[in-house]
């Protein structure tokens, strides 16, 4: 069964004005019945008393006289009061009495001598009043007078007044039930209302739907306080969508300007990888052949400036190369898997020592390397600073290269060490400048690409390369694969 | 040693001059046919245009197949080479100055027999060109005849 709280609020309402209203009501009869009914007793009592009075004092010669026949004349003067329906006068001491009275011969039987010393008196019971009036003949009692009476008139009284009040009851039940159901529209349709508003708004997401409803009281204030909020809210989603719309038209013209940027770079490198390299070849191709053919007809400085014509075609062939790997690695899609980082400094190393069979150098690998990378870009990574490090090692006799990782250090970041020429680390900050050189070509050939390629490598992973080192006491490059946790 | 001709696709004449001078250079015999661009190329091939007549039963022994070319592309010249019946098994050496991926992939996916970047250095484009026309010309067996075809002269 549903409570009070289960109701409607609409129900409340009228429950509570009805509830109020009616035990009001009710309370008001019962005491107006109370009331009635003790007043109407009162009275009865009076009457009679005063009945008993008057034959009590008509009753002093019969009594004294021992006259039956005066006597029961007297109390035929009770004839005309309705509700008695029995009287007698008993003298004193006696049982029997000297006259009787009876509207109807069965009562007369109820009516009992009185005991003790006679004194006046009005005796209710459950459907009868009895009244006792002494007689008194000079200072002393003479006899008992004893009416009764029934109260058939005050119950026909009471019903009559309990019909009355019910049809009141009644009465006033439906008009107040029509009452409180006009006063309650007046607070329960502006809260449906808002309501049923509020439910649409939370439902269809339709900011532009206001709740209706005036006045000064708390539900015109709520409807008003309501419908601010509403403002409030389609405001901010306005603006909101506003926002994002404005965002997304801006990344949509980034993003068509990056595609457009890219796809300038790439026709730029293939056009760079096609053309910049057909003249190179021609010049050291003829001079080769200049060389080879016609060498016979130089002396040694026509034949050196020749070899200098080659070997600045290689160094710009090595150029273009380097160039054409860096734009290469900013394009290519990043692809992150698990790499075993130390095998794949195993293969760097092989094909470093095979290209260049006759150096001796110690390489040292840390097993279990793993990292979370695209392996492409990692293996173009670790050629660079290995083959740096193979190749600035040139020069001391024993030459050892580590490739391990820190682990205790800054984000266990991998590093490549060796014992080569080093670096002053004051110009730590131009090693990952494009062609940006801290050695000469002669003690160290080079283009100055392949930092810029490692840090391009390692930025578009999220990470950080970094470099410690001292002339001529080898150096140590440090990187990162992940973004800072 | 097969003596079918060599068909050098080249529009660059310096390119031309060093490639015709390597394989010189590495002793290979076969005469060199020079196309300057891709429709020059297919012409021979096919026997049409300036070469009409030219029976296109006889294949190159290799096309040395240049990718950045005028009118036609190389790579362009290398679909209509597999689709054509006569020149679908000829074999075809992609020789040229870059090693874009989308390029070898391009090629090797239209069925280009080889892909060899011409080396800046004159020394190694000789041993390049060495080992190609031995390849090609000595140790390469090439298909027998060409597949029949209707209404084509043979």
């Amino acid at each position: 069964m549903r409570g009070f709280g289960g109701l409607t609020i609409r129900r409340k309402l009228t429950s509570i004005s009805m509830l109020s209203s009616m035990t009001a009501l009710v309370s008001a009869s019962i005491v107006f019945l109370a009331y009635d009914a003790r007043t109407f007793r009162e009275r009865m009592a009076a009457r009679l008393a005063t009945e008993a009075e008057i034959i009590s004092f008509n009753s002093v010669t019969p009594l004294l006289f021992h006259d039956g026949e005066a006597a029961t004349k007297t109390l035929g003067g009770l004839q005309a009061e309705t509700a008695v329906r029995a009287a007698a006068i008993f003298p004193p001491g006696g049982d029997e009495p000297l006259a009787t009275y009876t509207r109807d011969p069965a009562a007369g039987a109820a009516l009992a001598a009185p005991r003790g010393t006679p004194r006046s008196a009005a005796l209710f019971e459950a459907d009868r009043l009895t009244v006792l009036q002494p007689v008194q003949f000079e200072g002393r009692s003479i006899g008992t007078v004893v009416i009764t009476a029934d109260l058939r008139e005050l119950r026909a009284r009471q019903r009559r007044y309990g019909g009355i009040v019910l049809v009141v009851l009644a009465a006033s039940f439906l008009l107040a039930m029509g009452l409180s159901r006009t006063v309650e529209r007046t607070i329960s349709g502006p809260l449906l209302e808002l309501a049923v508003v509020a439910n649409r708004v939370s439902m269809g997401k339709d900011y532009s739907v206001r709740a209706s409803g005036e006045g000064k009281d708390e539900m015109g204030v709520l409807v008003t306080t309501f419908n601010q909020m509403l403002d409030q809210i389609q405001k901010q989603t306005l603006e909101l969508e506003q926002a994002r719309s404005e965002l997304e038209r801006r990344v949509d013209a980034r993003t068509r300007e990056l595609a457009t940027a890219n796809k300038e770079l790439e026709a730029f490198s293939y056009s760079v990888s096609h053309d910049l390299r057909a003249p190179l070849r021609a010049i050291d191709g003829f001079s080769k052949v200049l060389l080879v053919n016609y060498g016979a007809a130089l002396d040694d400085r026509g034949r050196h400036f020749l070899d200098r014509v080659r070997a600045a075609t290689r160094r710009m062939s090595e150029l273009i190369d380097d160039l054409l790997g860096l734009a290469r690695v900013g394009r290519k899609d990043l692809v992150r898997r698990e790499v075993d980082v130390s095998a794949l400094a195993g293969r760097v190393a092989a094909e470093l020592a095979r290209r260049d069979a006759h150096r001796a150098v110690r390489v040292e690998i840390t097993d279990g390397l793993c990292a979370h990378a695209d392996p492409q870009l990692l293996t173009i990574v670790l050629e660079n600073l290995m083959g740096n490090a193979w190749k600035f090692t040139g020069k001391v006799p024993a030459a050892c290269i580590e490739v391990s990782q820190d682990r205790n250090g800054a984000r266990g970041a991998f590093y490549v060490r060796d014992n080569g020429a080093g670096f002053d680390m004051a110009y730590a900050d131009k090693l990952f400048g494009a062609f940006q050189r801290l050695h000469l070509d002669s003690d160290f050939e080079g283009t100055g690409i392949g930092l810029v390629t490692v840090q391009r490598i390692v930025t578009r992973h999220g990470g950080q390369v970094w470099a410690e080192g001292a002339v001529g006491k080898g150096a140590t490059f440090y990187f990162t694969l992940e973004p800072k946790a | 040693m097969n003596e079918r001709p060599i068909l050098l696709v080249e529009d660059n004449a310096d390119d031309l001059e060093l490639t015709t001078l390597a394989l010189a250079e590495a002793n290979i015999t076969n005469p060199v046919v020079v196309a300057t661009n891709g429709v020059e190329a297919l012409d021979y091939l096919l026997g049409t245009g300036a070469h009409a007549g030219r029976d296109a039963a006889e294949q190159p022994v290799v096309v040395l197949l240049d990718i950045k070319l005028p009118l036609l592309s190389g790579i362009d010249v290398l679909r209509r080479m597999r689709e054509d019946e006569r020149t679908r098994r000829t074999p075809v050496v992609m020789l040229t100055s870059s090693k874009e991926q989308v390029d070898i992939a391009a090629t090797y996916d239209l069925g280009a027999n080889s892909y060899v970047q011409k080396p800046v250095d004159f020394e190694n484009f000789v041993v390049a060109a060495r080992q190609l026309g031995l390849y090609w010309t000595v140790l390469n067996q090439p298909a027998e005849g060409v597949p029949p075809r209707t209404g084509s002269p043979r």
